[in-house]
């Protein structure tokens, strides 16, 4: 009986998600009492991989498989079934992503395990009794659910655990096959796009997030938020109404209808809040809202605010970001 | 090309969300419902998708109890050609996917369509269970989907990108924006919408695999701490010192 954990792995490293979910596997693998042993998917180096000691993971299994390296669903069902089975893993773990809830789903009726994504805690466990605190309601609630198959998975949502990093420890590497057929790769893409990150940084996986609404008046002011992000280090964002009229690409609309959010900061620039925005962002730990109209919802929802024109305040911010450093 | 498109009831995107005393159920008093704002991506481009073929049919699908009928038939209205209703309260993922698994298969459908996930339970695993429990290929969450007989091309969000994705039918594939601009329905479509065929059946399957013990809202803010524009340098510093985000 052991955890096992998915990690996702992209340009040789490991993900910072997955680290996440590393910390997350081995603190329940304590509470039972055994081991977090992980799988990893994508392109990934022996060295980071062996760095997932520093998370707790005892062993690592990997594919060197060539085709793995982008995200094929039928191969990597299959991959991490095997794994699983070989590890006789009771408890899975993967990250609440795109890879991890199209493989979670489709593994979860292969295992006949029960399935919670959204997964925002650590499990109460007691004797037979396995509950998990999930997001719900598109961020507006929370909700304990019991898992009753003798299987579980779980997908972690990003943030809502820090990875721990315990220096100097190191996991076991070791090569594994899955016996992989032609036909395990009949999902393969035929291409993958990669899009432009402003500053490198990806925003579903970001820690900060500067977004701009249609209080930025126009792609040509957009610069203000570009030059914040880069000083912060952060991924840049907007609602929907700037990416219906192409200001921005499509993936940086964040909301209810976009991408989801929950960095540890989350500045939101000339944005209303209107409750399908909030949907998206509203598990960020810390919300700073700049908006002129002092009665905008989203002060509501905000930790710190200022009252001011996004053409004033974003200079002064991004200055004074400079000046730390 | 049949088309099967799985619809869920939830509440309105604007709704406030409360609980009965005992936290065990959502509120439902006093709550408009609407179709998953997700599933109408999956319906609309289903239905343009038969146009432009000019051929086929368009099913929408629903695990759901009788006060689920009326956004069945909006979906009608919109250009669905029938419908059927599994008459069950949804309890959970798995459940509802192996309605949906089990309709599929007996009817035949080429091309199972929803929605992402649901605004509600925002459980984003239908589409990969019903992938798996017929043993056909899941392609999830698709931005773009076309058809050229029975090959389709996806194109599918990645972390950071989209991968384009050949598959044959049969395939189901869960839907979000960009793929179509949803369709409302006009005069003609609520006039015909009366008379399409609504077929109730009865669910199948095993228990659900989790049960919700108990719902909860998330902790109240302590309230926005403003920073005067003037000095909107101090808002950096209170983010290091006080809050400690950078
Ligand atoms: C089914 C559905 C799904 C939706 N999904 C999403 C979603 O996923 N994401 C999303 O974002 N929206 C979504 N919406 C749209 C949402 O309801 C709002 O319309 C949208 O979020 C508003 O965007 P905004 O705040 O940028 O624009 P506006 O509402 O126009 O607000 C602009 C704000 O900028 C402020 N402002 C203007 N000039 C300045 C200035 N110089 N300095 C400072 N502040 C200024 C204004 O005071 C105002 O508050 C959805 C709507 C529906 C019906």
């Amino acid at each position: 009986m052991s955890v096992l954990v998915v990690v996702e792995c992209d340009g040789g490293e490991v993900k910072k998600s997955s680290l996440e979910v590393a910390t997350y596997g081995s603190q329940v693998a304590q509470m039972l009492g055994t081991t977090a042993t992980a799988v990893a998917v994508g392109e990934a180096t022996e060295a980071s991989l062996a760095q997932l000691g520093e998370q707790g993971i005892s062993k690592v299994l990997y594919d060197a498989e060539p085709r793995l390296k982008d995200f094929v669903n039928g191969a990597y069902t299959k991959l991490i079934a095997a794994a699983a089975q070989q590890e006789d893993a009771k408890v899975l773990v993967l990250a609440n992503s795109n890879i991890g809830a199209a493989v979670g789903s489709r593994l979860s009726v292969r295992l006949g395990a029960s399935l919670a994504t959204n997964v925002v805690e650590l499990p109460q466990i007691s004797g037979d009794q396995f509950v998990v605190k999930r997001g719900a309601f598109s961020g507006k609630a929370l909700a304990n659910v019991v898992l009753t198959g003798e299987r579980k998975i779980l997908a972690v949502k990003k943030n809502s655990i820090e990875a721990q990093h315990e220096a100097g420890k190191t996991a076991q590497v070791q090569s594994f096959s899955a016996q992989l057929t032609d036909a395990d790769f009949a999902d393969a893409p035929k291409q993958v796009v990669m899009q432009e990150q402003a500053g490198g940084v990806l925003l579903p996986e970001a820690d900060k997030v500067v977004s701009g609404g249609r209080g930025m008046k126009g792609p040509e002011n957009w610069h203000l938020i570009e030059e914040l992000a880069k000083a912060l280090g952060a991924a840049t964002a907007c609602s929907k109404p700037v990416s219906d009229v192409d200001w921005r690409p499509h993936h940086e609309h964040v909301g209810q209808t976009g991408i989801t959010v929950s960095p540890n900061l989350y500045i939101a620039c000339g944005i209303s809040g209107a409750i399908q925005h909030l949907a998206g962002v509203n598990s960020s730990k810390v919300i700073v809202v700049i908006n002129k109209d002092p009665e905008a919802p989203f002060f509501k929802a905000a930790d710190y605010g200022i009252v001011g024109d996004v053409f004033d305040v974003l200079p002064k911010l991004t200055q004074a970001v400079k000046e730390l450093s | 090309m049949k088309f099967l498109v799985c619809i869920s009831n939830v509440p309105d995107t604007t709704t406030k969300i409360t609980f009965t005393p005992d936290n065990k159920e959502f509120n439902k008093a006093g709550v408009q419902f609407v179709i998953n704002p997700w599933d109408e991506y999956a319906l609309t481009r289903a239905i343009e998708l038969k146009e432009a073929a000019g051929s086929g049919t368009v099913t929408v699908l629903n695990v759901g109890e009788a006060d689920t009928e009326p956004n069945i038939r909006k979906a009608l209205a919109i250009g669905a050609d029938d419908a059927i209703r599994v008459n069950a309260h949804p309890r959970d993922a798995f459940f509802v996917a192996q309605q949906i698994a089990h309709i599929a298969k007996e009817g035949g459908y080429d091309v199972i369509l929803m929605g992402k996930e649901s605004i509600d339970y925002n459980g984003f695993q239908v589409h990969g269970m019903v992938g798996e429990l017929l043993g056909i290929p899941t392609v999830a969450p698709a931005m773009k989907l076309d058809m050229n007989g029975n090959t389709a091309t996806l194109e599918r969000e990645i972390e950071g990108g989209k991968e384009i994705v050949e598959v044959q039918t049969p395939f189901v594939a869960s839907c979000q924006q960009p793929m179509c601009e949803p369709r409302i329905p006009n005069m003609r479509g609520i006039m015909t919408a009366r008379t399409k065929p609504l077929k109730v059946v009865e669910p199948v399957g095993d228990a659900p695999r989790t049960a919700v013990a108990e719902y909860a809202l998330p902790p109240k803010k302590e309230g926005v701490k403003l920073i005067p524009a003037e000095s909107a340098g101090e808002l950096i510093r209170l983010l290091r010192q006080e809050a400690k985000v950078i």
